[in-house]
């Protein structure tokens, strides 16, 4: 019999806290596929953030730390300045990258700090309990937008890497999903080249990964699929919003 | 077609079932006993002897239970 | 090594440099700046890491990175921008990740002005953040005392996995004094153990502040706690002058003690028995020392430049066995050295009633 698939070294051999049909899983299993296919498991220093996945340095077989909320980036700028031959990547969260730590995200990226940005979005602060987020979808009803989300009351939803695709310092910037085998493919192409160049020196690599919260979207894990497909895909469309040339086809 | 077979580590699945959707056989089926964790882990209905190994229950696993084989008989080399 | 003259902000980065920082990471404020923008030109001299952040809270959180790596990084900031970065604060205590910090202090609250102050002495000794822990606070009174602190820091950061803080005023920042500059060190090769740099060869590290079972928080809390005890024994500096013989004590620190210290002499003169007790740190205080002094005294003079902070400690060491008085001044007043004596007179006037009463 031939091995066709076997969980990554990389991720630690426990079961996570994640709710059942979580994103988050996924996501961790191509970071961790990525950074071992790339073989830069012994030189990669994880910055985890606050929110669900707070514990990633237990999942994660790498040097890891945890950032305060929404300072990943900041974190990642101290450690990739004094080691600048490691591979510095931060894991955030909607509510961790976009609100809380959007100045820090946006000038890293100005800066062009050559750091990867794996950033989940699930359109609610997960561990808190369903917030509304700046990712949250208009007309999203959340536990602080008991309402649906109204842009004239609590605005519009971000949309991260086509922002940061403008800065000149950001080398790579996608959205993907992982509602689907086809996306998770193309998401685990996507975080490759978001380490990609890191590893070139390129700039700041972000990929933007649209994952499923079954609990606090209140459906099943079967059903959270299609609510990416239905109400997340419309506001956030898939693709690459800045490649560097350098990186080619 | 290939002959694969699925080794699922049934004390860590959380029955989400997002692998019985996504399984093209349709060789996988929620089980009927509850596991440590409280879910239903998935079962491979070994009956049916479908599955090809193809892989996609573990692309879609978020909890990482499958390791997936494929019979490698009839290849060269 | 010859003397010269330098201002206190960039004798503080020089020192730094020469004790073997390896990053800065700030953001300009006054009356600080002008040791970010010495670092901005010395440090890429060496090949060392110089950046300026988007704002103090990305400044403090870039030098947690660069010390999780187990390298020698600091700050620098004034009073609001220490406000900014005591979220860091905290993390770097709860995870204890040694650092070093300068504080330069303005008045305040609120944007107050650029002005010399030392009302950051609850936030500082107290309050660097949110959970149960002290930084260290060196407290220096003269660029050379900045500078040999400064040199000193991060031998006590790294021995004991600590925040420690350089707090002067404004005036400190600010003047030009004659320096004799410590050697320049070569820098550390090795990394601590604890340091993250890729797990190559080792089983991974994690460095994170985060203890969700209540009961494993409560233990990490009570080794901080031990560790902090340890220090308290151990770390107290302080300086006394004319103290054998005093009957009064004047009880002031940073440039406010040099001030006192004219007043002191000058009251001698006058037939007064007064010494002064400057703390170099602020915390640990030095309670054991002070408290040694009191039972010669009749009264207790205490000079700030706030509205009672550190009296609050001497307080706490003096208890009620002799009148204790405040002289303070705020929003960046300096005190001069006559008001300091009148305040003197007052107190020997009213102590020695009370003796009499």
């Amino acid at each position: 019999m031939e091995t066709i698939y076997r969980r990554p070294a990389l991720l630690a051999d426990l079961p996570t806290h994640y709710c059942p049909g979580c994103g988050h899983g996924t996501v961790h299993r191509l970071v961790a596929e990525t950074i071992e296919g790339l073989g830069i498991g012994s030189r990669t220093i994880c910055v985890a953030p606050v929110g669900c996945a707070v514990l990633a340095y237990k999942y994660f077989v790498l040097d890891c730390c945890v950032a305060a909320h929404g300072r990943a980036p900041a974190m990642a700028t101290g450690l990739k300045r004094v080691l600048p031959d490691r591979v510095i990547f931060t894991y955030q969260g909607d509510g961790d990258l976009a609100s809380i730590g959007g100045n820090e995200i946006l000038h890293a990226a100005l800066r062009g700090e050559p750091i990867t940005i794996i950033f989940v979005n699930n359109g609610v602060y997960g561990m808190t309990g369903g917030q509304m987020a700046p990712t949250t979808p208009l007309g999203m009803r959340t536990t602080s937008s008991p309402l649906g989300r109204d842009s004239q009351q609590q605005g519009y939803p971000i949309h991260l890497p086509e922002l940061l695709a403008a800065l000149p310092g950001v080398a790579y910037a996608a959205r993907r999903s992982t509602h689907s085998v086809a996306e998770i493919r193309r998401a685990r192409q996507a975080i490759q080249r978001a380490f990609t160049v890191q590893l070139r020196g390129l700039g700041l690599g972000i990929v933007e990964l649209l994952g499923a919260c079954p609990t606090n979207w209140q459906v099943t894990p079967v059903e959270a699929l299609e609510f990416i497909e239905q109400v997340m895909l419309p506001v956030y469309p898939l693709g690459e919003f800045k490649v560097a040339a350098e990186l080619g086809a | 077609m290939a002959q694969g077979t699925l080794l699922i580590q049934t004390d860590r699945c959380k029955g989400c079932g997002l692998c019985i959707r996504a399984c093209p056989q349709q060789v996988l089926v929620a089980g009927q006993h509850f596991n440590a964790l409280g879910y239903q882990p998935v079962q491979l209905d070994e009956a049916l002897r479908r599955c090809t190994g193809c892989g996609v229950c573990a692309w879609v696993c978020p909890d990482l239970v499958f390791t997936v084989y494929r019979e490698s008989a009839g290849r060269a080399g | 090594m010859a003397r010269e003259l330098w201002k206190g902000n960039e004798a503080l980065a020089e020192a730094a440099v020469r004790a073997g920082a390896e990053a800065f990471f700030g953001y300009p404020i006054t009356p600080q700046t002008e040791l970010l923008e010495y670092m901005a030109r010395r440090m890429p001299e060496l090949g060392r890491t110089f950046l300026q952040a988007e704002s103090e809270i990305a400044a403090i959180h870039m030098v947690y990175g660069a010390a999780c790596a187990g390298v020698r990084a600091l700050s620098s900031s004034s009073s609001p921008g220490i406000s900014l970065m005591q979220e860091g604060l905290s993390y770097l205590a709860g995870s204890e990740v040694p650092c070093v910090l300068v504080d330069i202090m303005r008045g305040g609250p609120g944007l107050g002005n650029i002005q010399p102050s030392q009302s950051d002495y609850f936030q500082l000794t107290r309050s660097a953040g949110h959970g149960d822990f002290h930084p260290l606070v060196l407290a220096p009174s003269t660029v050379q005392e900045a500078v040999d602190l400064m040199y000193a820091s991060f031998d006590l950061a790294f021995g004991w996995r600590t925040l420690v803080i350089l707090a002067g005023d404004g005036t400190l920042g600010q003047m030009m004094e004659p320096v004799e500059m410590p050697p320049m060190r070569a820098l550390a090769v090795e990394r601590p153990d604890w340091a993250l740099t890729g797990a190559a060869g080792r089983s991974p590290r994690v460095i994170s502040s985060l203890y969700l079972d209540a009961a494993e928080l409560e233990q990490s809390n009570l080794r901080l706690q031990a560790k902090l005890q340890q220090m308290a024994a151990t770390q107290q500096r302080w300086e006394s002058f004319c103290v054998e013989d005093a009957d009064y004590l004047v009880v002031a620190f940073g440039t406010v003690a040099r001030i006192a210290q004219s007043a002191v002499r000058a009251a001698r003169r006058a037939g007064i028995r007064v010494g002064l007790f400057r703390p170099v740190t602020l915390w640990p205080y030095p309670r054991q020392p002070l408290d040694a002094i009191c039972p010669q005294l009749r009264g207790v003079l205490v000079v700030e430049m706030n509205g009672g902070q550190m009296v609050e400690d001497v307080r706490c060491v003096v208890r009620e066995r002799v009148p204790v008085r405040f002289l303070g001044h705020l929003g960046g007043v300096i005190p001069m050295p006559d008001e300091i004596e009148a305040e003197l007179a007052q107190l020997v006037s009213l102590s020695g009633r009370a003796a009499f009463s």
